[in-house]
């Protein structure tokens, strides 16, 4: 008996499945919401006053598990100092053919100087672009990531970079969750710092946002929050896109 | 005489029948075309949609032109005939997968009969006196088409595959034929314009009541061994046998088999609704000069719904291992399409022998069921297994030469 319903039991989730929402989207059309600390491509920030934040440690390299970060530091000239340090980051190389964006070297980073981006989208055609050096990773003087012609930028993905670093102290004191630890950055200021575990966040200034909000349109209906289900939340949804069509406009 | 059953040849063969012949043949041939680009998007479509999917999308509205585009790219492909093939019968075999697919179609009764120029038209590009047998000799055919493409393509997993592929056709051809001979049984007709005829009373004339559900599940299930569809498609199991017997096949020999797939699963869906729902049978609103469009889209509309039927198969069932899929054949639907043909013949003479012959068939299925138990039972060992006969297609001396270089 059991094995007559199962039989007829594919045949019924198989058509319930036809009015379901998709699951997947339609790709270089239409991109799903970006994971909030998702790992994209490096980006070597500087601080407010234009300098540097790299002071050349190497621990980035150290740490690395793929080998594809190469670091020489150098003493900063006296006359023009590159880093508000001792040295700076004279040569500064990630080979993305090796890069696993694991985010260990952001760990690393004692000065906040590295952090990734949410770009993943960038696919080169030879070795040598794989290569992406300082001229490609440092920030232009607006604080922005340089565009090269091969990356797919979309609106956000420099926004918010870092994030996972601003979340922890390097230290492990927890005791430092939610504090601003380091000195603004050149284009963005002072980060609002992401809170961890204890709830104190201000979400909407770091730019979190949980998966179960983000990926709402493919929860199951008991996991979706309250406030993003029944007719309330639907105005909200066409309210927004009346939105952002408007801007788009 | 081949064309003894249509009208059409009535009053000799004049230059306007060759005319209304040649339309039909076009006609029929272009819709048909079509109708396979739509059925390999409505798969795709239809299955994407059951895997919460978006299925094709980039080509034309709702992704409809992708087939078009699929096929351009096909016909373009450089076009590969492995070096242990056996030429000639390896181009030859998409050609024995297609050509059935197409015939097969020919005999399919579309509409009514329409009156034109004062010739009475059947709506069907052929209605040959031996009708449904067709279907059978060409299903018969279609499996050489299988099977010498695995065999000529000289490579391992192909062969294996065309050997399934081909035991389990033959296989399913018996409960095939069985159950189109109960058809032809109460429609006293070979031909499938007589077959329709039979059941255009309506809805309780239609052959999946009147002879029962049995032989008409008999048919759907051998029909989609037959095709090799899913849940039958033991023949291009993908974890077992890379794609089944057309791995070594590129380009537009692929696509002829691609076609041939396709083209046969909208040919069966017809040709059960021809059989068994009346074919276009169904209710005709008094509409003055557009009655005969109505039995087109009723035929259209059956036919969709078991060609979404087998796309809804492929989405819900699990493939059946090649031991289950013979034991389904021969154990199951051979004995009982033959007890129900038995039946239905019995009643057909008198109501009395129908009951004599219904004792018969429970008698002998008790004696096949206790049958199958022993044997199910039987003692089986290492002694019981048969020694391999033969040999690896490809001899072991050429191929070490093949794949053992010369150092130096």
């Amino acid at each position: 008996m059991a094995r007559g319903t199962d039989f007829f039991g594919g045949f019924k989730l198989t058509f319930k499945h036809l009015a379901r929402p998709r699951v997947t989207v339609g790709y270089p059309g239409e991109k799903r919401p970006k994971q909030p600390r998702q790992h994209g491509r490096h980006v070597l920030n500087r601080f407010e006053d234009g300098m540097e934040k790299c002071i050349g440690c190497e621990l980035c390299a150290g740490v690395c598990p793929a080998n594809c970060i190469y670091v020489r530091g150098l003493d900063n000239p006296p006359d023009h100092p590159v880093s508000p340090g001792e040295r700076y980051g004279y040569v500064y190389e990630i080979n993305y053919l090796r890069c696993i964006h694991c985010d260990m070297c952001v760990e690393a980073c004692p000065t906040q100087a590295i952090t990734e981006s949410k770009l993943f989208e960038f696919s080169f055609t030879n070795r040598s672009d794989a290569i992406y050096t300082k001229a490609e990773l440092l920030v232009d003087d607006d604080g922005n990531p340089k565009r090269l012609p091969w990356e797919d930028w979309r609106e956000g993905e420099a926004a918010m970079t870092g994030g996972w670093m601003r979340a922890t102290s390097p230290a492990g004191d927890a005791a430092f969750e939610g504090v601003v630890q380091w000195s603004g950055e050149l284009g963005y200021g002072q980060r609002a710092p992401e809170g961890g575990q204890s709830g104190r966040r201000d979400d909407a200034a770091t730019g979190t946002k949980s998966l179960r909000r983000a990926f709402v349109r493919h929860l199951q209906p008991v996991d979706v929050p309250a406030d993003l289900s029944g007719p309330r939340a639907a105005i909200d949804r066409l309210r927004e896109r009346l939105a952002s069509r408007r801007r788009g406009a | 005489m081949i064309a003894g059953a249509d009208p059409l040849f009535a009053h000799g063969v004049t230059g306007v029948v060759i005319l209304i012949v040649l339309i039909k043949v076009v006609v029929g041939f272009a819709v048909w075309m079509g109708a396979v680009t739509m059925m390999i998007w409505f798969e795709r479509k239809a299955i994407s949609d059951m895997q919460s999917r978006i299925g094709p999308q980039r080509w034309g509205p709702f992704g409809l032109l992708q087939t078009l585009a699929d096929g351009i790219k096909l016909f373009f492909k450089e076009d590969l005939v492995p070096a242990e093939a056996d030429r000639f019968v390896f181009k030859l075999a998409p050609y024995l997968s297609l050509v059935p697919a197409l015939v097969t179609f020919a005999i399919v009764p579309l509409g009514g009969t329409l009156h034109i120029a004062g010739h009475a038209v059947q709506l069907q590009v052929a209605n040959p006196p031996m009708g449904i047998l067709v279907m059978l000799a060409m299903s018969g055919i279609s499996v050489y088409g299988v099977m010498l493409a695995g065999w000529a393509s000289g490579s391992k997993y192909p062969m294996i595959s065309s050997v399934r592929a081909s035991a389990q056709m033959i296989s399913y051809e018996a409960a095939l034929g069985i159950t189109v001979v109960t058809v032809i049984l109460v429609s006293h007709s070979l031909t499938t314009h007589g077959i329709v005829l039979a059941q255009g009373q309506g809805i309780w004339h239609w052959n999946v009541i009147r002879l029962g559900v049995v032989p008409f599940v008999i048919f759907w299930m051998a029909i989609t061994a037959e095709l090799n569809r899913p849940p039958f498609d033991v023949v291009e199991a993908e974890s077992e046998l890379v794609g089944g017997f057309n791995t070594e096949y590129s380009s537009i020999r692929f696509a002829l088999f691609y076609m041939a797939e396709f083209m046969n699963t909208i040919t069966m869906s017809a040709i059960i609704v021809t059989l068994f729902f009346g074919g276009p049978a169904g209710w005709v609103p008094p509409v003055a000069h557009l009655r005969w469009v109505f039995p087109i889209l009723w035929f259209l509309a059956k036919t969709g719904v078991f060609a979404f039927c087998y796309v809804w198969f492929r989405a819900a069932l699990p493939r059946l291992r090649y031991d289950q899929v013979m034991d389904l054949g021969w154990k199951r639907l051979i004995p009982l399409s033959l007890g129900w043909m038995l039946i239905v013949a019995g009643f057909l003479v008198a109501p009395g022998w129908g009951f004599v012959m219904a004792a018969a068939v429970v008698l002998a299925s008790v004696v096949l069921a206790v049958a199958f138990e022993r044997g199910a039972s039987r003692v089986t060992g290492p002694e019981s297994v048969l020694e391999p006969v033969g040999r690896r297609p490809l001899p072991e001396d050429r191929l070490r030469a093949l794949t053992d270089r010369e150092e130096g």
